[in-house]
């Protein structure tokens, strides 16, 4: 089949060969120049080149010249994946004057010279996968990219400060925002901390502001204790369902006053505080923190005694003058339109219990850093006075870090954070009581603006560092001064022995990890996971924001650990990528789509039940089947099953591929 | 190329997991044979199995197949329809005398580098005690065979061949 000239009428098939070094990470496994002068002795090969940077301006630019110069109609890129310049060589090809798909590239660098190490073996794949593109390409027809218009509005999924931060920025350029929140406040994670590494500021002073901004701006739709049950759509269309909760009080009655939780038949908590991590009890009517956005109280299904179907004199009924309180209240499901997505689901922390060794829940006094970040500020379960469990001022206290972290027992990861919270937990538990610190750690890191210089302050504050992995902590004790303590067993790897450790208080700095539900999420929303189960950029480096469904972006620890100023920044990026989108106001479709050809449709109806998203109809006065273009995503499933061959999958025709596999293999 | 080298693997990837994953195993720079020639597919659900056979009956000695996990496709279910046609591919070869480790199909994710690496190199190894499979040389014995036993069917046959 080679020998076909001609497709397209009389025109006449003239192909130009770019094959790139990528400087030296291509052409020093693979011999470009011999791969060049192989393909230019195949049919239609109008012009085969080697170029140092195909991606360049001027390898970009000799492409468009070529294109004039010999009046080429088909390009083969041969480079580094399509999936990072596809576009890019598309463009190129448009600029020189003919239709940007009839540009086909060809993998020889992630698929070839970074991953073989054998040049002759390398260079010899370069050539069949060229073999394989030039055959395919002649088939190549022009094709268009449709345009849709886009919802100009967003959701925000998460309202912790990446999804806070995300929301805002979107809302303060007019763009329309859905905050959806599990939690029945705003605030995540930083909502529970008192000060904030390196400097020390107040978390509440910078975050409530922020909170109280978004439940008051205009363009911003709050729905907290919800969630997003479905979506449905594609770029710049979304339709999404969002379960919002009942939370058994009318929202726009309740003004926050807290009459009804003062006034419960339970005059004191009867479950575990959640936003105190456990640490004190809480009503089942309640407010998470005196703080939370928004100001409504929530009663808990599972805690009342009513909704338990328990006979109950509701004096929270009549405590409460503005009627706000609804036993009848359900779930109700909110559909709306967006045009882009923000995942900002943040993360969990490590539950230490996996690391039986270190006595949590066991011990008393050994507590989750979470925990502690509740003990030392003024508005938690203590009012910021640090005692144990057990009743005692702790005197002496260890801190341990990469709990669930850098451990290839649980969590290979670095949690990014953890040395630098740890540091600030031990000198907030200094301030507080005046206790000698001991940090256990396995490499100190603080590499962000100032962090090093905190690791120095704390050192000249008299904390001890000692490094290596806590083996074990224990109340057995050896000697007279272990007596009554918890002593902590560590191989001090700059002393070079073991260490026992007596001391009061320990505290675990325990990981980040993924949420429990992060499948769940991540499958909703059709993008990826890491090995770890963070979400997953579309590019580490050049797309960290975006995923690889179009219109929905990454902001904050979902996608990885890191610590609140790249959450912010990051967050920020996200809504920059999300307004892109937005302000455009169309998107492009891929023209990769399928059509049936009526010629050849049976009318057997195979296709009409596997298209996934329904875009296959039967047109019964015709008696032919009939593809959506709107609906239509490309998969090609019903290319693959059509007995008849009727239909054609545009870039994935069968003509393409059935070539692109006769002559990758027929390169000898 | 001669018969001592390399066995060839076509290898129909889908684009959003295993084609991102062999990516990424470049990416780290992880190594493994040069025997694999990827075709990119956005979907395991595309790939017909006259792919497959196409594949072999052109020279493959391999054919490799990946896709999303089960629940993962980017398209929701077609990587369902392709285990369905992966299994009716299987009775195929076996019934044409086909080894079965020439056909793999394996679900790798985006994330799983390695794993490309790995089922690569395996596959080359598996291949390579296999032998080559040169079915297209077979064909033209069987074509010799089956002219043998029914001398009426050369007419047949030899019109075939022409048309191929
Ligand atoms: C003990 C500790 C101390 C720390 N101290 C500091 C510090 O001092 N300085 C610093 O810079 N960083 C610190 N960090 C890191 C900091 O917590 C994170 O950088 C920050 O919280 C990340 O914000 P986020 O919005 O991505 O995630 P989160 O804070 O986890 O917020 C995510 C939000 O999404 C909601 N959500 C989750 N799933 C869903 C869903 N499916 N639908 C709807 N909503 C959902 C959650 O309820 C939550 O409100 C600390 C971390 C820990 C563990
Ligand atoms: S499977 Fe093919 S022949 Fe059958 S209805 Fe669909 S397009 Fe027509
Ligand atoms: S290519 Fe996929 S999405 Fe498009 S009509 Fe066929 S089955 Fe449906
Ligand atoms: S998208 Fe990967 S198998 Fe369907």
């Amino acid at each position: 089949m080679m020998t076909e000239l001609h497709q397209n009428g009389q025109e006449e098939v003239r192909i130009g060969y770019f094959v790139c070094h990528c400087g030296t990470n291509i052409a020093a496994m693979i011999d470009v120049a011999a791969v060049a002068e192989y393909v230019s002795t195949l049919p239609n090969v109008v012009v085969s080149k080697d170029y140092r940077y195909m991606c360049s301006e001027a390898g970009q630019d000799l492409i468009v010249q070529d294109i004039k110069e010999h009046r080429l109609n088909r390009i083969v890129v041969a480079a580094c994946s399509p999936l990072l310049h596809e576009r890019t060589f598309r463009t190129a090809t448009q600029r020189g004057g003919i239709n940007p798909f009839f540009c086909h590239m060809v993998n020889i660098r992630e698929h070839g010279s970074w991953v073989h190490e054998d040049r002759a073996e390398a260079t010899e794949k370069a050539k069949a996968l060229a073999r394989g593109a030039i055959g395919r390409v002649k088939y190549h027809k022009a094709l268009e990219k449709r345009r849709e218009p886009v919802t100009p509005a967003a959701l925000v999924v998460g309202g912790g400060i990446a999804g806070i931060q995300a929301a805002l920025t979107l809302a303060n350029t007019g763009k329309k925002v859905y905050l959806v929140e599990r939690d029945p406040t705003i605030g995540g994670h930083m909502a529970k901390f008192d000060k904030t590494f390196p400097t020390l500021d107040c978390a509440a002073c910078i975050l409530t502001p922020k909170m109280s901004e978004v439940y008051a701006h205009p363009n911003i739709v709050l729905w907290t204790y919800s969630e997003v049950e479905g979506i449905e759509g594609y770029v710049g269309n979304y339709q999404v369902r969002v379960r919002r909760k009942a939370r058994y009080i009318d929202e726009e009655l309740c003004v926050g006053c807290l009459d009804c939780v003062d006034e419960c038949v339970f005059k004191v908590g009867n479950v575990d505080d959640e936003f105190n991590v456990g640490l004190s009890k809480r009503k089942p009517v309640y407010m998470p923190f005196p703080q939370a956005v928004p100001k409504l109280v929530v009663i808990d299904p599972v805690a009342c005694t009513h909704l338990n179907g328990g006979n109950c004199q509701k004096s929270c009924v009549d405590a409460c003058e503005r009627a706000a309180i609804n036993f009848d209240q359900t779930d109700t499901i909110e559909e709306i339109k967006v045009g882009a997505v923000i995942v900002a689901t943040g993360f969990k922390t490590f539950d230490p219990k996996r690391k039986p060794l270190y006595g949590y829940g066991k011990y008393p006094n050994v507590y989750t850093a979470l925990e502690v970040e509740r003990l030392v500020t003024s508005c938690g379960p203590t009012e910021g006075e640090v005692v144990c469990r057990d009743g005692r001022t702790p005197k002496k206290i260890g801190i341990v870090h990469c709990v669930g972290s850098r451990d290839h027992q649980t969590n290979r990861w670095c949690s990014r954070v953890c040395c630098m919270y740890s540091m600030k937990l031990a000198h907030l538990l200094h301030e507080h009581t005046g206790a000698e610190i001991y940090n256990f750690y396995i490499d100190i890191r603080a590499p962000g603006k100032g962090y090093e210089e905190f690791y120095e302050r704390l050192q000249e504050e008299g904390n001890h560092f000692i490094r290596g992995r806590v083996a074990e902590i224990t109340d057995i004790p050896k000697v007279a001064e272990e007596e009554g303590m918890l002593t902590i067993r560590v191989e001090d790897s700059l002393a070079g022995f073991v260490r026992r450790i007596p001391v009061d208080m320990v505290v675990l700095s325990t990981g980040l990890e993924p949420h429990a539900d992060s499948q769940d999420v991540r499958r909703m929303f059709n993008i990826s996971c890491s090995r770890e189960g963070f979400f997953l950029e579309r590019h580490p480096k050049l797309a960290p924001v975006s995923t690889t469904t179009d219109g929905v972006y990454l902001a904050g620890c979902c996608q990885g650990p890191k610590d609140i100023p790249d959450t912010v920044a990051q967050a920020g990026a996200a809504a920059a990528e999300a307004l892109t989108l937005l302000d455009t106001g169309y998107v492009e479709m891929e023209p990769s789509v399928s059509v049936v050809d009526p010629i050849f449709c049976s009318g057997c109806k195979t296709c009409l039940n596997l298209c996934p998203y329904h875009a296959i109809t039967r047109d019964d006065a015709k008696g032919v089947a009939v593809i959506n273009p709107v609906l239509c995503k490309g998969c090609g499933v019903c290319v693959a099953a059509c007995p008849s061959g009727a239909i054609t999958q545009n870039l994935f025709e069968d003509r393409e591929i059935f070539e692109e596999i006769e002559e990758v293999l027929a390169y000898a | 190329m001669p018969e001592d080298t390399q066995p060839r693997i076509l290898a129909f990837f889908c684009n959003w997991c295993t084609y991102t994953a062999a990516d990424l195993a470049g990416v780290s720079r992880m190594k493994y044979a040069a025997t694999s020639r990827v075709v990119r597919v956005m979907c395991s659900g595309r790939i017909d199995p006259q792919f497959v056979l196409s594949a072999f009956a052109k020279g493959a000695d391999g054919v490799l197949i990946g896709g999303c996990h089960p629940g993962d496709c980017h398209y929701i279910s077609g990587n369902t329809k392709c285990l369905r046609r992966h299994r009716l591919l299987k009775r195929m070869l076996a019934d044409m005398g086909i080894e079965p480790e020439r056909l793999r199909l394996e679900w790798i994710s985006a994330s799983e580098g390695d794993r490309v690496k790995t089922v690569i190199n395996e596959m080359t190894a598996d291949l390579k005690r296999l032998g080559p499979l040169k079915l297209p040389e077979r064909c033209v014995a069987w074509d010799v065979e089956a002219i043998d036993e029914e001398p009426d069917h050369a007419e047949a046959v030899a019109k075939e061949a022409v048309h191929a």
